[in-house]
């Protein structure tokens, strides 16, 4: 797993305190590491070379700031010259109307969810009929995809099943577009290498035809060194004016963006974070720097958090905590709401300075029998913990698989929480909150509450 | 297997060139000195292997150059193949009969034929979203078939518009029976019925084709244990194998992809498609190191037949612009 870049650049640089200014020489170990962080964040040898040189040639001569761990300097100088680099173009579309946007990208990249998800976002936006049309006459099933996905987002569709001759596709989809008075006209094409003469022709020629507004690039946000050389060769045959990157709801790193900007120089205009086809959105340089070094994103984090925690109900538990009333179907509920956000490990990945570390091996099974017990009591026994006796005790973990032991732990455990929201409730600012702290630090001896 | 190696090296021939032309200093008969050890790193960093592999190649070169200040690229070439292929020695993957008696096996297998179980031999196909999961079903069950096997298709994507179309309109141009239901049907249903219908009719194989999910999506992997568990109440041994297709085109993100899979599921084995690029998928060897789990096949290309299985030799040589040796 990476470790944290700061952390690495920390060690690298440590020996720079008392030294006055960066220079080449006490920066080299630093910038190795920034090298082996961006390929392995799947920047381009290339591009993370020169990368590499421009935040050389912005730090040597720099003051090393007071005050501040020159890591961390450094790490800023990099955020920065990164979130610069990416963001560099606007994401904006162009004005015309009805704007006409061509989908293009290898195979498997994402098109078609992404052109239903941008139709739908654009509808968001104020344009009143977005329409599609299917140009991938190849992929078995292609055209009913986009179909049904029109349907289910109201979107205007055309496409030709028959007909084998793409840019005449294009030419009567856009007709039937103007038909029905569409304000925007998106073109979802089939999958095809950057290498394929016959096809990186079809689609200059539909490209002639239709004359779209926007060339949008699609690419899968896991892409590897690769990345470059589809950019460059779909840029040099389409002219791109955008790039859409998408799967951004797994942990790649995305360095692939990196390369396909610096190459092309078109701006990343939108993300795909999701299922859904609600899930894309407006690309945002400092989110993806952050997460191209491993510093965690914190903004996904909370957007995560804000997405899958039903607002209602954090509200009803923060009450009960307030109130320490809160019993142990509570904990059960509040349990599974963490669970919705994703593995532990991923939501781990998110937090700053935490990119590197693992969940502790069992910590998700921990967890689930955790859960397990507390699906073995009656709702009686949950909402009264201090029912539990000695039988029902045995009965519990026999139903759950466990141990007595087990459930006695997690009793005397939820007992200790039980008690911090009481000294907590005890005074809003008085003595409450210290005796609570100490509490903690006690609790954190003994191994903390299981799974939390 | 010569007309393996054809295919192979046509499906990789731009991938030859491109690292051809990225190293000229490995098809010389110059000398290998330190700017062609820099286009070498280049052009293995460029090929994804990432840095541990492509330090293990490197550091081997170096030390025969070292040794050998006059060595020729084209010698550096063997060696960095004959590196590779010693980093993915063992990772060929190969279907067995999982229910016969390994005597029979070994005797069937000299005539190179797979050998079926009595019950279908279960093949999950899971992976990321467009990894080419559905295309590979389609191929693999043509393979099979091709070699004489009875082969059934269980569409249980039922989450992405359209897939199970999809695998039903590549049935009918292949001829490949399936058990299909609609979108937004339970996937496990679906394969429940699926591993049916194979038992009940006696096939051989059957390909279980599963919706595209990230592997960060917690509630999409425990789908995944619950096609498992149905498939289990017909044998208990199902599925027999687990493969995820990985996109070949992709970095660093594969091996992750692979280790949480591998966790969450219990992989046996992976598929490596969309090689027919210019990708080199050097990231199979990083799965392969850390995860050991073999590559069972490789996509070089549109067409069915382009599902070849993977051979450690063909592909160390064709990474490194060489022709393959007879075998």
């Amino acid at each position: 797993m990476f470790e944290s870049l700061t952390e690495k650049l920390s060690s690298a640089l440590r020996n720079l305190r008392g030294v006055g200014q960066l220079s080449e020489a006490n920066m080299a170990e630093a910038l190795g590491e920034v090298r082996t962080a961006l390929l392995a964040a799947d920047v381009h040898f290339k591009v993370a070379r020169e990368f590499v040189e421009r935040v050389q040639a912005q730090c040597v001569g720099q003051a090393v700031l007071k005050g501040v761990a020159p890591g961390q300097q450094v790490v800023k100088i990099i955020h920065d010259e990164l979130v610069r680099l990416l963001g560099e173009g606007t994401t904006a579309l162009s004005p015309a109307r009805p704007l006409k946007i061509l989908m293009v990208g290898l195979h498997g990249s994402g098109k078609t969810t992404s052109t239903a998800k941008l139709a739908k976002l654009l509808k968001k936006r104020g344009y009143s009929a977005p329409f599609v049309v299917g140009c991938d006459i190849y992929r078995p099933a292609a055209i009913d995809q986009l179909e049904i996905l029109a349907r289910q987002e109201e979107l205007g569709f055309y496409s030709d099943r028959v007909s084998r001759d793409v840019p005449a596709i294009g030419d009567a989809g856009l007709a039937a577009a103007k038909a029905a008075n569409a304000d925007a006209i998106i073109f979802d094409t089939a999958g095809r290498l950057q290498i394929d003469h016959d096809l990186i022709a079809e689609v200059k020629n539909l490209r002639a035809r239709v004359q779209p507004d926007e060339v949008l690039l699609v690419a899968d946000g896991a892409l590897g060194q690769e990345a470059v050389n589809v950019a460059k060769a779909f840029h040099d045959a389409l002219a791109l004016t955008g790039l859409i990157l998408t799967k951004l709801d797994g942990d790649a790193r995305g360095g692939a963006a990196l390369s396909i900007k610096s190459i092309t120089g078109v701006p990343i205009k939108f993300v795909g974070t999701g299922e859904k086809t609600g899930d894309f959105d407006t690309f945002h340089p400092d989110r993806l720097a952050s997460r191209i070094l491993g510093m965690g994103d914190v903004v996904s984090l909370v957007e995560k958090a804000q997405e899958n925690i039903d607002q209602k109900e954090a509200e009803r538990m923060a009450e009960k905590m307030r109130k320490a009333d809160f019993n142990l179907e509570d904990f059960l509920a509040q349990m599974q709401q963490v669970k919705k956000m994703g593995s532990m490990q991923s939501i781990m990945g998110m937090m700053p300075g935490m990119s590197g570390m693992q969940v502790p091996d069992g910590a998700e099974a921990q967890m689930a029998r955790t859960e397990a017990i507390i699906h073995s009591m009656t709702p009686q026994e949950r909402r009264k913990p201090e029912l539990l006796n000695g039988s029902r005790r045995k009965r519990i973990a026999d139903g759950s698989g466990t141990k007595i032991v087990e459930v006695n732990q997690l009793m005397k455990q939820f007992g200790q929480m039980q008690q911090m929201m009481k000294m907590l409730k005890g005074g809003p600012n008085g003595g409450g909150m210290k005796k609570m702290m100490r509490q903690m630090e006690a609790m954190k001896g003994k191994g903390g509450f299981p799974g939390m | 297997m010569f007309g393996l190696f054809k295919k192979f090296q046509a499906g990789f021939a731009k991938t030859v060139s491109a690292l051809a032309g990225k190293t000229a200093a490995l098809f010389g008969h110059k000398a290998v000195d330190a700017a062609a050890l820099a286009e070498i790193e280049e052009a293995l960093y460029s090929a994804d292997f990432g840095v541990e592999t492509t330090g293990e190649i490197l550091a081997e070169i170096k030390t025969a150059v070292r040794k050998d200040p006059g060595l020729q690229g084209r010698q550096a070439a063997e060696l960095g193949a004959a590196v590779l292929a010693r980093v993915l020695a063992g990772s060929e993957g190969r279907i067995e009969g999982g229910a016969r008696p390994p005597a029979a096996l070994a005797a069937e297998n000299t005539t190179g034929c797979l050998v079926p179980p009595a019950t279908p031999t279960v093949i999950a196909l899971i992976g990321v979203n467009g990894s080419g999961k559905t295309t590979t079903a389609a191929k693999l069950g043509w393979r099979l078939k091709q070699e004489g096997h009875t082969v059934m298709l269980a569409a249980c994507d039922t989450f992405r518009a359209a897939a199970v179309e999809q695998l039903k309109a590549w049935a009918g141009r292949l001829d490949l029976e399936i058990v299909a239901s609609r979108t937004g049907a339970d996937s496990a249903a679906v394969a429940f019925d699926a591993m049916q219908a194979a038992r009940v009719r006696g096939r051989d194989f059957l390909l279980v084709d599963t919706a595209g999910r990230l592997h960060t999506k917690v509630n999409l992997m425990e789908e995944l244990a619950k096609i498992r568990r149905v498939l289990q109440k017909h044998d208990p041994a199902a599925p027999h194998h687990a493969w995820l297709v990985v996109d070949g085109s992709l970095g660093g993100n594969s091996v992750e992809q692979a280790r949480v899979f591998h966790k969450s599921f219990g992989l046996t084995g992976l598929v490596v498609t969309k090689l027919d690029g210019t990708s080199r998928g050097g990231a199979l060897a990083a799965i392969w190191r850390e995860l050991r789990l073999p590559i069972y096949f490789i996509g070089l290309g549109e067409q069915p037949e382009d599902l070849q299985p993977f051979k450690v030799g063909s592909y160390a040589r064709a990474v490194f612009g060489l022709e393959d040796k007879q075998d």
